[in-house]
């Protein structure tokens, strides 16, 4: 009798990085196996204010199941989260909030803007919004669209998985990256 | 015998005579003017009077006409009569140089957070009010949106082309 539970063979798995290896022994460097670790565990903090989390929402569940990509865990604490999701119109009185939730994640973080509004204000070009939230915070990956679809989130998720994965260990220590923060008047 | 328009008016007129004018019923609504130190007064006696009974203030807003010399703004209140069901409105109009009229809170609790609103976004101010700041925009805008001589959109973005927005440019 066949059982009723039915393991998945079909299990993917991640390439083994570059290396050297021989019997009982691998060696590879810590910046290709610190960033496969990272980048199929991204834990994904959505900060959703309108139609794009919606379609996040859709993203999230069973049909387009962003688990695949090891972001299992979605978390509504800055504190333990890698990669800051902004979905939707961020009005003016808003962006200091977004900012006070980017400057509670620790590092390394990424930010990926999700749609039209988030990454230039969209068609809300008025007194109140927030022209693009690269304003107040440093974006990694635009999504465009208005609302983009989940395939597009998908895409742009994958675009940030590859950034983590490739990314130096010494990038946040850089010259360059300070300036960056710098000219958000962080830290 | 409900009340009706008329008889609201008859009221009106009898108690403030010339300090209301411009009566009118644009949809069946009563509309009409009121000097801009009348304004509690007049609310003051709709809420009393036993006949008229305005005990419910619906909304304050505002409008701005820059063509109309020394009454640029038009403060307008909505007043309900629950027990008639029967609203009106009324408007006061104040020079843009100094928009000050008197504030409607010691009569509508409601009135509070409405001509904060008004204020944010006309910077009417409202003497008397207890805690006359900004409700809705960021508290260091240093404007007031919907008053028409400010633009809309936002003017730090200089990603846009007019002319792919069919304004300006060679169109």
């Amino acid at each position: 009798m066949a059982r009723p539970v039915q393991y998945n063979t079909k299990v993917k798995m991640v390439e083994i990085p570059e290396g050297y290896s021989g019997e009982g022994f691998y060696a590879t460097n810590f910046d290709k196996a610190i960033g496969l670790a990272r980048k199929n565990s991204i834990w994904p903090l959505p900060f959703a204010t309108s139609c794009c989390g919606i379609e996040f929402m859709a993203t999230m569940a069973a049909t387009y199941d962003l688990a695949r990509f090891g972001a299992e865990r979605m978390a509504f604490t800055p504190r333990q989260c890698d990669l800051l999701m902004v979905m939707g119109t961020i009005s003016k009185k808003m962006g200091p909030v977004v900012r006070q939730v980017y400057l509670q994640m620790a590092e390394p973080r990424w930010v990926m803007a999700v749609g039209a509004c988030a990454s230039s204000g969209g068609i809300f070009d008025t007194y109140s919004v927030l022209q693009g939230i690269d304003q107040v915070i440093p974006v990694d990956v635009y999504v465009p669209g208005c609302p983009p679809r989940p395939e597009g989130i998908i895409d742009g998720f994958m675009k940030i998985q590859e950034l983590v994965g490739n990314e130096s260990l010494r990038r946040r220590n850089s010259d360059k990256y300070k300036e960056l923060m710098e000219s958000y008047g962080i830290r | 015998m409900s009340l009706t328009n008329e008889r609201i008016q008859q009221r009106l007129t009898e108690k403030f005579g010339d300090v209301l004018t411009g009566f009118e019923e644009p949809f069946g609504l009563l509309t009409f003017t009121a000097q801009k130190d009348y304004n509690l007064k007049v609310m003051q006696f709709l809420f009393d009077d036993e006949e008229l009974r305005f005990r419910f203030l619906t909304d304050i807003t505002a409008v701005h006409y820059p063509d109309r010399k020394n009454e640029e703004l038009a403060v307008v209140y909505h007043l309900h009569n629950f027990q008639d069901n029967i609203r009106l409105r009324m408007k006061v109009f104040v020079p843009v140089a100094s928009p000050k009229v008197f504030t409607a809170t010691k009569l509508f609790e409601s009135a509070n957070w409405m001509e904060r609103e008004t204020y944010d976004f006309f910077g009417i101010e409202f003497v008397g009010h207890p805690n006359l700041i900004r409700v809705l925009n960021v508290d260091e805008m240093t404007y007031f949106p919907m008053r028409k001589e400010f633009p809309l959109e936002d003017s730090s973005r200089i990603d846009k082309d007019d002319e792919m927005f069919g304004r300006g440019g060679t169109f």
